[in-house]
């Protein structure tokens, strides 16, 4: 469960990026978060993954309170939490196998799980033909959805997705977007960042929109009250 | 923390990471190792020096003597007695009585053919203890007492020569400090560099494995195996390097001091602390400095 209780996130004095910001997104829910550029999206999510602490109010991610969490079991907090960026963020000399096998890797599994593991989210993904390729070889589309096994290969509760569709066309998003939701279905908290307005109207799932650091509508109509640009 | 959480099973993955980071940067690692090597070579020569200097003064205080000479008016038998007093101070080893016709003799085999010698009589010389003192450097403070004993006439002691080597042996003992000091810290900084190349050349991965929740003891720990075999690599070369120069100056010392002036001791003597010198030198800069230069990439 993430809940954030009236956080207030300031990069510089008198400047706040987030105006005090309440919400909480249930285990197992999944939820898009809308807002022209410059509203905080980013800045909440980075709340979520550690990377920055409020200024004031409270967050909580899966049981950790990240307003007082100490620095050791951050990287614990983080193993219940998946990440996929706008710019996929893949590791160019390795194979997309080693990319996914790397993060297991990175938190202690065993040899043997990897075996297991890597070829299971590969095949979910759709890239089990192509686990030889190097990121370099695939597609937009294809090194997206790289980022998303990668992030789902430790078997996090929740998955944050920042802007995953943002450099994709149509088609291509849709995919994305409809794989996310398998992933949800299958039981992972999800938080999208979008700024496709089409996709969103899309899906019938709760639409959460900030602006200027505020969520100025919540809720599960697919509507959601800001003039793209 | 890290490392305790780790299990075996990541082992061979440490060590293949920790050994690719020192060939992906082969040129950097090559010059490390070289430094290293250079580092803890006068590293060990210095320590090798102190180590036979220190034996050198322990012999010295072995036959260095302080001269002894009883009161000319004494018999033979009291002049005897006076040796068991001098036994009783604490920075006496050994004593020896040397009646004044041995005395003469010695006398006379060091100036023979001295014609303004030739004179002299067993009568003109005194009865004497040839003494060996434990610690030369208190010669001075023993000297003293030997004399307030009854019966001392005089004592003669070569303060220079013991005293000499004494501030030899701090003075070197000062210096390589100082040099092994700075050489280390020399070594550290190029291996704490040499394991920043690698750092800041995978910093995406460190970002990744950051984000997805490893522990800082885990992502620094093939960096620390890579600065570990490189400073490993260089106190092995360095050893073997050492152990070659070091018989080879004993052997070229040879053929020149016919004198055996420069008594040095073998190196297999010296293999022992050698080893843990050397061992001690490189596990130290390859861990210390890989460890520091570790600390800014984890800050995420
Ligand atoms: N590191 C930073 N230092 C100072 N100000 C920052 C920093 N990061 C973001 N900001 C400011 O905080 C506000 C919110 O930024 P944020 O990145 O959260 O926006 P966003 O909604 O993700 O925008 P976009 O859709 O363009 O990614 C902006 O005004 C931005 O300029
Ligand atoms: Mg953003």
């Amino acid at each position: 469960m993430i809940e954030f209780n009236n956080v207030v996130k300031s990069y510089s004095v008198g400047n706040k990026a987030l105006k005090g910001v309440s919400m909480q997104i249930e285990d197992g829910e999944f939820a898009f978060l809308v807002g022209p550029s410059g509203s905080g999206k980013s800045t909440i999510i980075k709340l979520i993954t550690g990377e920055l602490k409020p200024t004031s109010g409270t967050v909580h991610v899966n049981g950790y309170s990240l307003d007082r969490i100490r620095k050791r079991e951050i990287p614990y907090m983080r193993r219940t939490v998946g990440v996929v960026f706008q710019d996929f963020r893949l590791i160019e000399n390795k194979t997309v196998y080693e990319n996914v096998a790397f993060v297991m890797r990175a938190i202690g599994a065993r040899e043997r799980e990897i075996r297991d593991r890597v070829p299971y989210v590969l095949e979910l993904v759709g890239l089990d033909t192509k686990s030889r390729r190097h990121p370099g070889e695939l597609s937009g589309g294809e090194q997206q959805r790289l980022a998303i096994a990668r992030a789902l290969v430790n078997n996090p509760s929740t998955i944050i997705a920042d802007e995953p569709t943002g450099n994709l066309d149509p088609a291509r998003s849709l995919e994305i977007m409809s794989l996310l939701m398998e992933i949800n279905n299958l039981g992972t908290t999800m938080l999208v960042v979008t700024h496709a307005r089409d996709l969103v109207e899309r899906f019938p799932k709760r639409v959460i929109a900030i602006d200027e650091g505020l969520i100025i509508s919540d809720g599960m109509d697919g509507y959601y009250h800001y003039e793209d640009q | 923390m890290g490392i305790i959480i780790m299990k075996i099973n990541n082992l061979g993955y440490l060590l293949k990471e920790g050994v690719r980071g020192i060939f992906l940067h082969g040129f950097m690692s090559f010059a490390a190792v070289c430094v290293t090597v250079a580092c803890l070579l006068i590293v060990g020569s210095f320590s090798c020096l102190t180590y036979n200097v220190s034996i050198m003064v322990e012999d010295l205080n072995k036959t260095n003597e302080v001269l002894v000479y009883v009161d000319e008016t004494l018999p033979e038998a009291e002049a005897r007695s006076i040796g068991a007093k001098i036994s009783t101070l604490e920075n006496v080893f050994d004593r020896e009585f040397i009646t004044r016709e041995d005395a003469l003799k010695d006398f006379i085999a060091d100036h023979e053919g001295d014609e303004s010698f030739s004179g002299v009589e067993a009568s003109d010389l005194r009865h004497r203890f040839r003494v060996v003192l434990v610690d030369n450097a208190l010669m001075r403070e023993t000297v003293e007492e030997l004399q307030n004993i009854p019966g001392v006439a005089k004592v003669s002691a070569s303060y220079e020569l013991a005293e000499g080597f004494t501030t030899l042996q701090k003075v070197l003992q000062i210096v390589s400090v100082a040099v092994i000091g700075v050489l280390l810290v020399v070594s550290l900084l190029i291996i704490s560099n040499t394991v920043k190349l690698a750092m800041y050349d995978r910093r995406d991965e460190i970002a990744i494995m950051k984000m997805v929740g490893a522990t800082n003891g885990f992502i620094r720990l093939p960096f620390v195996v890579e600065g570990f075999t490189l400073g490993m690599l260089g106190a092995g070369v360095a050893f073997g390097l050492e152990w070659f120069l070091y018989d080879l100056l004993l052997a070229r010392l040879a053929e020149v001091d016919t004198l055996k002036l420069f008594d040095f001791v073998p190196f297999e003597q010296l293999l022992l602390p050698m080893v843990i010198t050397f061992t001690a030198a490189g596990l130290f800069v390859g861990i210390v400095g890989s460890w520091t230069s570790i600390r800014k990439f984890l800050n995420v």
